[in-house]
């Protein structure tokens, strides 16, 4: 079986997000980027059913700039087999890249598609599930656990409450919540191996999708921000304010 | 303008989410329908139509909707889109799960976690983990949202608004549901609790959650977590509160052993009063608490379990 995963080029989850001063947009002007972390932890399931025979390749996609070759070399590095990017300027819309993707889909007949569930630059939580209802393919979204079963793949989902478990007909898409598993580091060795493992260079325009931007972001602000309030010196002397200055408590 | 709200529910009970959502279509302005999808659901069908604000719940009750699968659950919303300008769910689970499926079978672009309207075709959505904050507008012809329940009043109740049954079955039979396991608990859920209390790493362990529970039972109040302690494996998923898992902005926030992770403070910043207890002074936690309280909390949870009576 092929997996296919997307991974997304975002700035790195440790770096403080910057807010031009015109107020159009992030600044991510010399900031560190890296492999969204739900990306991250697609890729490693997706090793991991390598790994235990499941699937025979994974093929690693990402849709942006050239710069996105880092991520896909990153996959290749952590045991993706091979990389399509699809090479456009900026980041296309949840909507386009879904799209994108479905073509790729349709080009590459994946077993299975493995998509973080969100990435965390928009924060859209959409890709996924609107890959699902293009590629006429059913899914499974923020996953702990994914067991492939011959032609079908049980999945168990967070949801709000609790677990739920999914039975989908292969081929599915499945998007990753943060306990399906630990990524692994890349290994020197491994890196440089992923050097040579084959690329394969598209457009958009190629793949016939629109990705002129649907959405106008009039501004980019920062939160309201929260001034701190008073320390107080004994658990008595919180609960009296509670009570009386607060009166949140009876 | 006509705006459909789908209805968040458990089959038996409407969630407190449908009527914060229809405050958030009054301020889109129009006519606000709501969507009952389940089975067995005629409780909340009737539950919805005492919002004020609505003027009409459509109600599809049938069994391939009882677990309201995203498949299913999309296809009966993009039948009924036709007739709407605004489509609403919250951003829960079961939202986030079948929306972008409606706006991508539309052709059209979903807006996540909106948390205000500026008009009927301008939101604003947080951004980079709540880090940023943007305003945008989609010149789509139907706007697909998913709402941040947290960010908008309740509704109030008194209206009987009329109630249709459709009959309509969409049924996908590439996906099969195989069961769930929901957490059961006497106290409230955390999306609705009025007092939250969460522990931290801080708790150092599982059992020690039951100092807070002591506490939230006191107060009423629902216990949350930090990624930290669930990713520790002290507690379940279920109860993170965070960027990463659920957003709340209960009237009191207790934070307990919690250092204030960006990823947590992301998920209670909008609390209307936070309270952190913490040993540690230069705790980022601090910087948002209304109420420091710079102790060790296995001697401050004991005493103020005792001092609520």
């Amino acid at each position: 079986m092929k997996i296919l995963v997307p991974v997304k080029r975002v700035i790195d989850y440790n770096v403080k997000v910057r807010i031009k001063t015109d107020q159009t947009d992030v600044d991510l002007t010399n900031t560190k980027m890296a492999m969204n972390p739900f990306c991250e932890i697609a890729v490693e399931e997706a090793v991991r059913l390598k790994e235990k025979g499941v699937a025979t390749e994974i093929v690693a996609v990402s849709i942006g700039p050239k710069a996105c070759q880092e991520q896909i070399r990153n996959a290749m590095a952590l045991g993706a087999d091979r990389g399509i990017h699809v090479e456009c300027d900026g980041f296309p819309e949840s909507l386009q890249v879904a799209k994108i993707l479905a073509k790729l889909v349709e080009q590459e007949q994946p077993g299975l598609v493995l998509v973080g569930k969100q990435s965390i630059d928009s924060d859209n939580n959409q890709t996924a599930q609107m890959l699902s209802a293009l590629a006429k393919i059913p899914q499974g979204t923020f996953a702990s656990a994914v067991d492939v079963e011959g032609d079908k793949v049980k999945v168990t989902r967070e949801i709000d409450g609790g677990l739920q478990t999914l039975k989908l007909t292969l081929p599915a898409v499945i998007s990753t919540e943060l306990r399906l598993n630990e990524p692994r580091y890349a290994k020197l060795p491994d890196i440089m191996k992923a050097k040579r493992k084959p690329l394969a260079v598209m457009t958009t325009e190629e793949l016939g999708v629109d990705i002129a931007p649907r959405v106008n972001t009039l501004k980019v602000t920062p939160p309201p921000s929260r001034s701190a309030g008073v320390k107080v010196e004994s658990v008595a002397e919180l609960v009296a304010k509670l009570r009386d200055e607060a009166k949140v408590i009876s | 303008m006509s705006i459909l709200i789908y209805a968040e529910h458990d089959n038996a009970q409407l969630k407190a989410e449908t009527h914060k959502l229809v405050t958030a279509a009054s301020e889109i302005g129009g006519e606000v329908h709501v969507l009952v999808a389940g089975a067995g659901c005629a409780a909340v069908a009737s539950q919805a139509s005492a919002i004020s604000g609505v003027s009409k719940v459509i109600v599809a009750d049938n069994s391939v909707y009882a677990h309201q699968l995203a498949e299913n659950i999309a296809e009966l919303v993009l039948s009924l889109a036709g007739g709407y300008t605004h489509i609403l769910a919250a951003a829960t689970t079961t939202g986030k799960n079948f929306m972008p499926r409606v706006a991508a079978l539309l052709d059209v672009v979903q807006l996540s976690d909106v948390i205000g309207i500026e008009s009927a075709d301008t939101f604003i959505r947080p951004i980079y983990a709540g880090n940023a904050i943007a305003t945008v507008q989609s010149s789509d012809k139907v706007k697909v949202l998913t709402v941040r329940a947290t960010s908008f009043d309740a509704a109030p109740e008194g209206n009987s608004a009329a109630v249709e049954a459709i009959d309509s079955v969409f049924e996908n039979t590439q996906v099969t549901f195989e069961g769930d396991e929901m957490v059961k608990s006497d106290r409230p859920e955390l999306t609705a609790a009025n007092i939250i209390i969460s522990g931290g790493r801080g708790m150092q362990d599982g059992e020690h959650f039951a100092m807070l529970e002591r506490i939230a039972d006191k107060l009423g109040a629902a216990v949350g977590a930090s990624r930290a302690a669930v990713d520790a494996g002290f507690v379940p998923n279920d109860m993170q509160v965070g960027q990463t898992g659920k957003i709340v902005a209960p009237e009191l926030y207790i934070a307990v052993g919690i250092s204030g992770a960006i990823q947590h403070l992301a998920g209670m910043k909008d609390s209307k009063v936070i309270v952190a207890i913490n040993k540690d002074p230069e705790a980022p936690i601090f910087q948002v608490a209304d109420y420091g309280l710079e102790a060790d909390l296995f001697a401050a949870l004991p005493e103020l379990e005792s001092a609520l009576g």
